[in-house]
């Protein structure tokens, strides 16, 4: 699993996909995403040169774009895909602990995170933290608003939904 | 009947638009019922189109009505179906049969109207509302060429609901 932060700036991905295509190796799944104005990404790599070399070849790229390289040998595969079921939205006045609170909740009744976004809208003397989990739970949605409900109290709006993911 | 192949991506054919269905005959009903038996030894598929067995024909089949707790029409074939008016939009996650392991979020219109002809050749006209009009819409775009990965919005999008769709109203 390669992880890279760094000021962003256009080409980024590019430079460093293509120092490990020549470097022979394979991407899996990916995700890139600019948080508070950083370069993020984590990444799949698998094939080609070995991890120690794999720093190697990263490392005049990385120096290049001032981009930060970790790099952690996982289990991983593709095709381990997991539907989320539920879809939990909170909206709440931004303050510290929104976060652990909702899903403090959420994990007491066995819900499994799968994917979880979060941003800061509004303006700097009203700021309005926004956060959408989309996650798997055995659990219904009416244990799920229970498990939730008395976050209301707190100023925090959650809305839970369930997630019917169609196949045509 | 008959378990027909689906196409699956890449197939190049997928991206063809289907042509008007114009013989309403026993080959075509015939054709439908091995559609359907197609559709529902997939994976818990809610509809199909001609096309992702390779008859680049405009007909669709459409069945919610496993799923609880909706609305819909039941069992639905579409024969040259056209939208005539959509309202409202949302963002629900698809996949598809011709797309084997991966699912992603899509905006499609809240409710739908759509002309069509049944297997007989008779026009019927529907009305429907999410997760139906979602599956129809889904499908048509197979009679044109496209997948749901075409349409496919950042997980971002969602963060910020839109109140105009919940209202039903106007445009959007």
């Amino acid at each position: 699993m390669l992880t890279l932060v760094g000021e962003d700036r256009p080409g980024i991905v590019a430079k460093v996909t293509d120092a490990l295509y020549k470097a022979g190796c394979t991407l899996g799944e990916a995700s890139m995403i600019r948080l508070g104005g950083n370069f993020t990404i984590m990444m799949m790599v698998s094939g080609g040169v070995c991890p120690r070399d794999l720093e190697e070849v990263l490392s005049p790229v990385a120096a290049a774009l001032g981009l930060r390289v970790h790099l952690d040998s996982v289990d991983g595969g593709l095709h381990r895909h997991l539907t989320p079921n539920v879809q939990v939205r909170v909206v709440g006045a931004d303050r510290a602990g929104i976060v652990a609170k909702v899903t403090g909740a959420l994990a007491a009744v066995g819900f499994n995170i799968l994917e979880l976004e979060s941003d800061v809208a509004g303006d700097r003397r009203q700021p309005v933290y926004i956060m959408n989990i989309q996650g798997y739970s055995n659990a219904t949605i009416e244990a799920l608003e229970q498990a939730v409900a008395g976050l209301g109290a707190d100023g925090i709006a959650v809305d839970v939904a369930p997630v019917e993911t169609l196949i045509g | 009947m008959a378990i027909l192949d689906v196409l699956t991506l890449p197939d190049p054919r997928l991206r063809q638009a289907s042509q008007p269905v114009t013989r309403f005959d026993e080959e075509l009903r015939a054709f439908i019922d091995d559609l359907d038996e197609t559709r529902r030894v997939g994976p818990a598929a809610v509809g199909i189109a001609a096309p992702q067995v390779g008859r680049f024909q405009r007909i669709a089949i459409v069945d919610v009505s496993a799923k609880k707790g909706i609305a819909s029409h039941g069992f639905l074939v579409l024969v040259n179906p056209e939208i005539t008016h959509w309202e409202g939009f949302e963002i629900g996650r698809e996949g598809c049969l011709s797309v084997p392991d991966f699912t992603g979020n899509v905006i499609r219109a809240t409710r739908i109207r759509l002309g069509a002809r049944d297997p007989l050749g008779e026009p019927v006209e529907l009305e429907m509302e999410g997760f139906e009009a979602r599956a129809v819409q889904h499908e048509i775009d197979h009679l044109d060429g496209l997948l749901f990965v075409d349409r496919v919005v950042s997980r971002r999008t969602d963060l910020f609901r839109r109140k105009v769709y919940q209202t039903g109203r106007g445009p959007v």
